[in-house]
């Protein structure tokens, strides 16, 4: 087998060396019933050609990756990823080392995370970031349980309805063996898709521990954080945001700038594909006075013993493999890959490329949204949204056929996580699409609705 | 215009270093920051002009969202940021690169092929809301690939979901929970051996258990009897990793299942030691509730510097109803997601799992077969053994057990004032990555070594000498090991100081 470099002489000789006759007798000592069933029944291996033929002819049974204009996104992205991104990101020195334990052997990777916590603290406007999450969802909800552990006593969390569903459950099953806390879920303006504000106001007395909104929200709608953060702070809570496309960070206010004491999200828009969903990287900011509370990897500046700079893993005893069942999280790892492809694109990005890749996205979104308004097909919220908006179509599955005959993923039908929106879809336009694509999914929806 | 600190200065941008003087008496860092490079008005990416907007997106959005500038980022060149990264990559032990027998992390060969196949625009390019009847390659990929993990661990059901080893971890315990909850008995209570991982306790608390800890018999193994000693109505369940993290098979473990159903707790086998088992013993068979699967470990999906991996995990049918959202399944029209699951625990992170992390698994599944898994488990075990008993004069292991894919060892060189760190540090001197040491906690010193199955015999013979050379060394010159590394870009690191004087992001300077 390929991957196996012992020869038969190799092998003999090695068990020469340990004393025993075949390789079966180092295993003798499990139990024998255990050994008598563990045959595997499956196919024999195969060869790389043969692989590779089965793994394109499973690909290309996914015409919806390639086959179509598409206008999906609610919580994943579609954006162009540089090559050089993936050049990077393709290296085996990266790809293939372990978390960094051993700074001397891995400042590579270090260093990257070391820029990357420094660009995650430029784009939300806080001062510490770890090393990255498993997404934005799991980030979400360890958000919540580092507020917990900052004000331990609190125990009401103001969950914003307009936060991705994925994300909502995440945090009710991280939170769902903590019967102590709370969950009250924050309906959003029907008509301006933003957080109902008063809503808010009900909950957020003295047990309030923490408000968490997107930002942008589900809808695409930007949450206004800074009168939400203003609501937690009165009442003594903390002010959690949660951005699932961090191109928007690119243009609006920074969370920390407007009260957010916790900003989370999901990087997958800067630099990675995809990929039916993961993986991408959680993203998790917050003020350094609580840094002792945080989830996750750090990386610090230090020296050498001859005094040049270096960095590596720190403050680790808030982790689990030192302090056990007392650690901030369970997280062992973080998405380091994922976090280095985040780092390249936004160094290539700079901060006048992201504020400009931030714009056209507003500018194609909102060019589509009003495309469509003059076909008769209207916007059901009227707050700002970024690269994303709501729209009434009625009947969502004939107008969605319509729009898939004609070569178009229209968009993500609401229905079926929010009942109160059914017969909308949300249609996310970005810099992959074309004016001309737009043409087309005017044409197709007004066609079906 | 030159001078001596100048020509040191490669790469620096000289904009800068007119700004900055350089202090000569502090060396020049191997690489500088991307920030430090930044030339204002430099791009990295060059973007299409807009033809279609009203108005700037300021004036759509509202100027009052809006912020004024993102101060510091870095301003650089698509040459710049390449060899950035490409310095930096080459200041990293790899598992391409080295022989990294890193205990417990299972460091082998990743083929590039699944590199290739996880960049197919099919599947890379695929959106997770794509409606299915368009996605049916990726749902048939994914039941095959729990199909698969199935039939290697005897158990009835495998979810894919989970994002790493830990959030598997999590999720067989909530699980555990979900059950004796809906049977009417919610317990408070797991039990975890001394040896285990520390995110076995981590995750147990996040679960909303407390901890029972289980002391390892004299042999190193975990005995029936003192689990049943810690055994009551209100423990939920075990968690045991098998083989240990002394890398010997746990052969009461059948027992010890026994002796948790009879008194209605679960078994949790975490399977982070899984590449010993491929063919040896199935979890199922062992009495496992619930095993979490580490693809980044057995099978072979790269560990990126710390992730992304991957935790499916697989549990006997009485569990299957409280598996996470969504269920791949089969209908008429084809492969679907099930949602309608009012049992289930829910979701601990967006999607379906980390997808381009399980086509990578599911390649290395096709290209071993059954022949090739069973072989890995064979050989993997073997290279341990083989290590173990080459390095037994000097560095004696820490059980007489047999072991499996890898090995404890430990050294009395603390006499010669040399730790087991100091060991480690100079084995990057041979170019080798240094095992798990300190770890597991119960022996003192330990230095744990898991060759895996793709090392050659030859790169174990030269492991095997290095090794000694630093125990001769050790004797002979042990400052020799305190100051090492001597041969890598940069000298032993200050750990202490990262945490006492905590520096965790670059600003600009004043």
């Amino acid at each position: 087998m390929r991957f196996l470099p012992q020869t038969d002489a190799e092998i003999a000789d090695m068990l020469t060396t340990i004393g025993v006759p075949s390789i079966d007798d180092l295993i003798a000592h499990v139990p024998a019933p255990l050994r008598a069933r563990a045959t595997i029944k499956l196919a024999p291996g195969m060869t790389e050609a043969q692989v590779a033929a089965e793994m394109q002819s499973l690909a290309a049974r996914n015409r919806g990756a390639t086959d179509f204009r598409s206008f999906l996104g609610a919580g994943y992205y579609r954006h162009y990823v540089p090559a050089a991104v993936r050049a990077i990101v393709a290296r085996s020195e990266f790809a293939t080392s372990y978390t960094p334990y051993q700074p001397e052997a891995s400042q590579g990777t270090l260093q990257a995370i070391f820029e990357f916590q420094t660009l995650i603290t430029q784009l939300t406007g806080l001062e510490v970031a770890n090393a990255s999450m498993y997404d934005g969802a799991s980030a979400a909800a360890e958000a919540v349980l580092m507020a917990h552990r900052i004000l331990p006593r609190r125990n009401v969390v103001a969950l914003s309805r307009g936060l991705w569903p994925d994300y909502r459950l995440a945090v009710r099953t991280y939170l769902s063996a903590l019967s102590h806390l709370e969950i009250e879920e924050i309906p959003f303006d029907p008509n301006v898709g933003t957080i109902a504000i008063d809503s808010l106001r009900a909950v957020a007395g003295d047990r309030l521990l923490c408000t968490l909104v997107g930002y942008p929200n589900m809808f695409g709608i930007v949450e206004p954080l800074g009168a939400v953060s203003e609501i937690a702070h009165q009442a003594g809570g903390l002010s959690i945001s949660a951005t699932a496309e961090p191109l928007a960070l690119g243009l609006l206010k920074a969370p920390g700038e407007i009260g957010a004491d916790i900003a989370v999200g999901e990087g997958q828009s800067f630099g990675l594909p995809p990929q039916f969903g993961g993986p991408g990287v959680g993203f998790f900011a917050g003020r350094l006075a609580h840094v002792r509370q945080m989830p996750g990897r750090l990386v610090g500046e230090t020296r050498d013993r001859e005094g040049r700079r270096a960095f590596c893993l720190t403050l680790a005893t808030r982790e689990q493999h030192i302090r056990r069942e007392r650690a901030t999280s369970n997280i062992c790892t973080n998405h380091s890959l994922c976090a280095l492809a985040v780092t390249v694109y936004l160094s290539l990005m700079g901060a006048r490329g992201l504020r400009e890749l931030a714009e056209h996205n507003v500018e194609i979104a909102h060019y589509a949204a009003d495309r469509l308004a003059s076909a008769g097909i209207k916007r059901r919220f009227s707050g700002p949204f970024f690269n994303e908006f709501v729209v009434d179509l009625g009947d969502v599955p004939s107008a969605l056929q319509a729009a898939e005959r004609n070569g178009v993923l229209a968009g993500l039908p609401l229905g079926p996580d929010y009942p109160e929106l059914d017969g909308t879809i949300v249609i996310c336009a970005t810099e992959m699409n074309q004016p001309a694509d737009i043409d087309l999914l005017c044409e197709a929806l007004s066609k079906g609705v | 215009m030159a001078g001596a600190g100048k020509i040191r200065r490669i790469g620096m941008a000289s904009v800068q270093s007119h700004k900055n003087q350089p202090d000569p008496n502090v060396p020049h860092p191997l690489v500088p920051l991307i920030f430090e490079e930044s030339v204002p008005g430099r791009r990295g990416i060059d973007l299409a002009p807009r033809e279609f907007g009203s108005r700037p997106a300021a004036d759509l959005i509202g100027p009052q969202l809006c912020r004024d500038s993102l101060p510091g980022m870095p301003e650089v060149s698509e040459p710049q940021v390449l060899r950035h990264f490409l310095r930096l990559s080459q200041l990293n032990f790899a598992q391409a690169l080295q022989f990294y027998p890193l205990g417990s992390c299972t460091m082998k060969y990743n083929p590039v092929l699944n590199d290739e196949c996880a960049g197919l625009p099919g599947f890379a390019a695929l959106h997770p809301h794509t409606p299915a009847h368009l996605a049916q390659g990726a749902l048939e990929l994914i039941a095959e690939l729990e199909r698969a993990l199935m039939e290697i661990s005897g158990m009835d059901a495998v979810s894919l979901h989970p994002a790493a080893g830990a959030q598997g971890e999590l999720s067989g315990l909530l699980i555990i929970r979900a059950w004796h909850q809906q049977r009417g008995h919610p317990r408070h209570k797991v039990i975890i051996p001394d040896t285990a991982h520390g995110t076995n306790p981590a995750s147990s608390a996040l679960a909303g258990f407390d901890v029972i800890v289980a002391r390892s018999g004299k042999k190193g193994l975990l005995e029936a009897a003192e689990i049943r000693r810690l055994m009551s109505d209100d423990v939920a369940a075990l968690m045991v990793t098998n083989p240990s993290t002394l890398g010997i098979f746990e052969t009461e473990i059948r027992e010890i299942a026994d002796v948790l159903h009879e008194h209605g707790a679960m078994l949790y086998l975490d399977g982070a030691n899984f590449n010993a088992l491929l063919g040896v013993a199935k979890p199922g068979d062992m009495g496992a509730d619930v095993v979490q699967f580490n693809l980044h470990k057995t099978f072979s999906t790269p560990h990126g510097g710390g992730g992304p991996g991957a935790g499916p995990i697989g549990v006997k049918q009485h569990l299957e109803p409280f598996l996470p959202l969504p269920r791949v399944a089969k209908g008429p029209q084809g492969w679907y997601l099930d949602t309608n699951r009012p049992h289930s625990i829910g979701k601990l992170r967006s999607f379906y799992g980390n997808f381009g992390m399980l086509v990578r698994a599911y390649a290395y599944i096709l290209a071993l077969g059954a022949d090739g898994l069973e072989q890995v488990s064979r050989r993997a075990i073997l290279a341990a053994n083989y290590v173990r008993e080459r390095l037994r004069e000097h560095y004696p292991s820490a059980t007489d057990e047999p072991v499996m894919h890898e090995c404890v060892l430990t050294h009395e060189l603390e006499k010669k004032g040399v730790t087991t760190l100091d060991i480690a540090k100079r084995l990057l001197d041979f170019g080798i990555h240094p095992p798990t040491i300190y770890f597991p906690l119960v022996v003192h010193g330990a230095l744990m070594i898991e060759p895996t199955e793709t090392e050659s015999r030859q790169h174990l013979d030269e492991f095997v000498a290095a090794m000694e050379q630093i125990h001769a060394e050790a004797l002979e010159d042990p400052q020799l090991l305190k100051d090492a590394p001597h041969t890598l870009a940069l000298k032993r690191i200050d750990e202490a100081m990262a945490a006492r004087h905590p520096i965790l992001r670059w600003q600009p300077k004043k």
